[in-house]
């Protein structure tokens, strides 16, 4: 498997290495083993046929899991889904998952979730594996030091049938991220890190690389942090994003269900502590962040690149020296109903949603409510807090954090994707301006005309209190 | 998947950068299980305007997009090359794609063509200023050619050789079911399984 090699990896090319199936000869791609295929209802109705027109089968179900996320609705989920054609859709893979012997978890099972929160969530994310999913956000699971990556349908179905995928090597960059002291500022958080990153190096920064987070503001950083910086990995355009696993991410796994145990477990460790980049590796690429520098990040555009720290202003298009940039900039300036020169905390919102596989974690959660403890939601304020799993919104009851929610006028949901994408009834309305703790603005991701800033849990709640983009030490 | 040489067809100027895939095919077009019929969400919300370059004749009968850098950005879902083609394109030339979106469209027999941004913005110019032209795509020598105006392409080998013989990946995987089987018997048992045991 290993080739036994005395040049220095980076921890990409280690993990890519110990998954080689076949080298590819003559420019063929290689041929690389997928340990873990993370399957959910919009992305793989078509591939299930094709297998089935084809005649073939799942080969491993034992590495493949699917759940129900992106058409689910988060109120009244015991009654059957009203929208008939998201309804079709998730019986359409209960149908398939019971065909071809997939585990499933359908709505209101309590390991039901956003795919990418359960897959960690169950141990089922291990460093050093391949983990696929027809969806861009699986980069998430970059944080265990698995290469992880989201892919199309006709690959679902090339995954499905022979858990391998054709591809070739991906360059590497490394993202240096470092402080004075290891620490962020009080106020900022791993979201503000990777949308700084992100307004940093562009939408197409990270194309074709797979990018890894270093320095000593990650290495402080826990698991659910680290996970929403490579959740939005792809927003930079990039494949994956990885952070080499240490101590952290051993305390996360152990004693998970899925999780190796007992001898397995010391074994696991000991390969798992092979996996870091060797002193002296190349990267394709290196980008330094100071981290001292940091400070609540909001997005003003249609795109994840159009960021700025929440003192600034919306920017005037005409100081883009990019001519792409400039015109990208007028759009997204007229459909976001913005006006050159506003200061970006006088921007008033209507709704502020808390949620999707970047925030929707258990501290995402725990930081919302330390804002909404004893405030209420601004009038004319609507705001949804829906939590990545049935996991997390169990443990969040158990913590009494729902009661501090609703006290405050937010809406507490079921688990699902959500407003993210609205593909449930969670949308914005035309016109409608989110403070979103998602991952994409783009123009009617939330809902038909709807407007997205995207915004870390922190300045969603502190937003949610104001009515205007916020950070929490505009409360008093 | 039908092979690919040549295509000639009206070339559409769409003069936008950052076109990602909720743009391409919002999430409400989704719902569905089947692989046809998406060409209704193609650009959905942009079609709603008069002048959305494809509301208008002859664009509107294109089949070879030409569109700004990082094209197919965001959303991993392959309904966006299904919309494209149901559409009746068959080539989109950006001078950046999306990594995801470029290997669906190669899944699907889309051709994505990376053209240089300069030689873009002629094309963009020819077309705008001759609407209706017709562009010639050339797989087998990498061209692109619209009236008087030739501009090579770039796109990998492995990929053009696939495009060309129209080659399913599923069944070239297959041929080497054997090494796949291999590495299968050789991965550490403490690995895990999704099925409860």
């Amino acid at each position: 498997m290993a080739p036994t090699t005395t040049r220095p990896r980076t921890l990409a090319e280690k993990v890519w290495d110990d998954h080689l199936v076949r080298k590819g000869e003559d420019g063929e791609p290689d041929l690389i083993y997928i340990d873990l295929h993370l399957v959910h209802e919009v992305t793989s109705p078509q591939a299930f046929d094709g297998l089935r027109l084809a005649g073939r089968k799942v080969r491993r179900p034992d590495l493949t899991v699917a759940t129900e996320d992106h058409n689910v609705p988060t109120i009244d989920t015991e009654l059957p889904i009203a929208d008939p054609v998201s309804r079709t859709q998730v019986e359409t893979l209960r149908r398939n998952c019971a065909e071809f012997g997939v585990p499933l978890y359908p709505m209101n099972h309590a390991e039901q979730g956003i795919v990418h929160v359960v897959g960690p969530q169950l141990g089922l994310t291990q460093p050093g594996m391949t983990v696929v999913c027809g969806d861009s956000h699986t980069s998430t699971h970059g944080a265990f030091g698995a290469m992880a990556f989201g892919i199309g349908t006709s690959e679902v179905e090339h995954v499905l049938a022979t858990q391998t995928l054709p591809l070739r090597p991906f360059r590497t960059m490394a993202i240096n991220v470092n402080s004075e002291d290891g620490r962020l500022r009080p106020g900022v958080t791993s979201k503000d890190v990777i949308l700084a990153i992100i307004a940093k190096i562009g939408t197409g920064g990270g194309q074709g690389h797979v990018l890894e987070y270093r320095g000593n503001v990650i290495d402080n950083l826990s698991m659910e942090a680290r996970m929403t910086i490579c959740n939005m990995s792809i927003e930079a355009g990039a494949r994956a994003g990885m952070i080499a696993p240490d101590e952290t991410t051993f305390a996360y796994l152990k004693g998970r269900e899925r999780a190796p145990k007992g001898a397995d477990w010391d074994a696991a460790v000991e390969a798992w502590r092979q996996l870091r980049t060797d002193e002296g590796a190349q990267f394709d690429r290196e980008v330094d962040i100071d981290a001292d520098e940091l400070t609540p990040f909001v997005t003003w555009g249609t795109n994840p690149g159009q960021g700025l720290p929440l003192s600034e202003r919306v920017p005037d298009p005409a100081d883009f020296a990019d001519e792409n940039e400039r015109v990208a900039a007028e759009r997204a300036l007229e459909y976001m109903d913005l006006e050159p020169g506003t200061p970006l905390r006088d921007i008033k919102i209507d709704t502020v949603f808390v949620g999707s596989c970047t925030n929707g974690r258990i501290e995402d959660l725990r930081s919302v409510a330390e804002i909404l403890d004893g405030r209420k939601v601004a009038d004319g304020v609507r705001m949804l807090i829906v939590p990545g799993s049935m996991r997390v919104r169990a443990q969040a009851e158990a913590e009494g954090l729902d009661k501090i929610f609703t006290a405050a006028g937010a809406e507490w949901r079921s688990a699902g994707c959500s407003m993210c994408l609205g593909m449930n009834p969670d949308t914005l309305s035309p016109g409608e301006r989110s403070a979103s703790t998602s991952n994409r603005n783009f123009e009617g991701r939330q809902g038909k005309g709807g407007r997205t800033h995207l915004v870390s849990p922190l300045v969603a709640a502190a937003t949610a209190v104001r009515g205007t983009l916020s950070s929490p030490e505009d409360l008093s | 998947m039908e092979p690919f040489t040549t295509h000639t067809g009206i070339g559409v100027p769409l003069r936008r950068s950052n076109v990602d895939t909720d743009q391409i095919i919002p999430a409400v077009y989704l719902k569905r299980v089947t692989r046809t019929g998406f060409e209704d969400g193609l650009f959905s919300a942009w079609r709603q305007h008069e002048d959305f370059i494809l509301n208008r004749e002859p664009y509107k009968r294109g089949t070879v997009l030409v569109a700004g850098p990082d094209f197919g950005t965001g959303s991993s879902r392959e309904h966006a090359v299904w919309a494209l083609m149901d559409y009746g394109f068959r080539v989109v030339i950006s001078s950046r794609f999306a990594d995801i979106f470029r290997g669906n469209s190669a899944k699907q027999g889309l051709l994505a063509a990376q053209v240089a941004q300069d030689d873009v913005e002629l094309l963009w110019k020819l077309l705008e200023n001759q609407p209706g032209t017709e562009v010639t795509v050339d797989l087998r020598e990498r061209t692109v050619q619209a009236a008087d105006l030739t501009v090579p392409f770039q796109i990998d080998d492995y990929t053009r050789w696939r495009l060309l013989e129209g080659l399913d990946d599923i069944g070239l995987t297959l041929r080497h079911e054997a090494e796949i089987s291999a590495y299968e018997a050789a991965r550490p048992s403490r690995m895990p399984t999704t099925v409860q045991l």
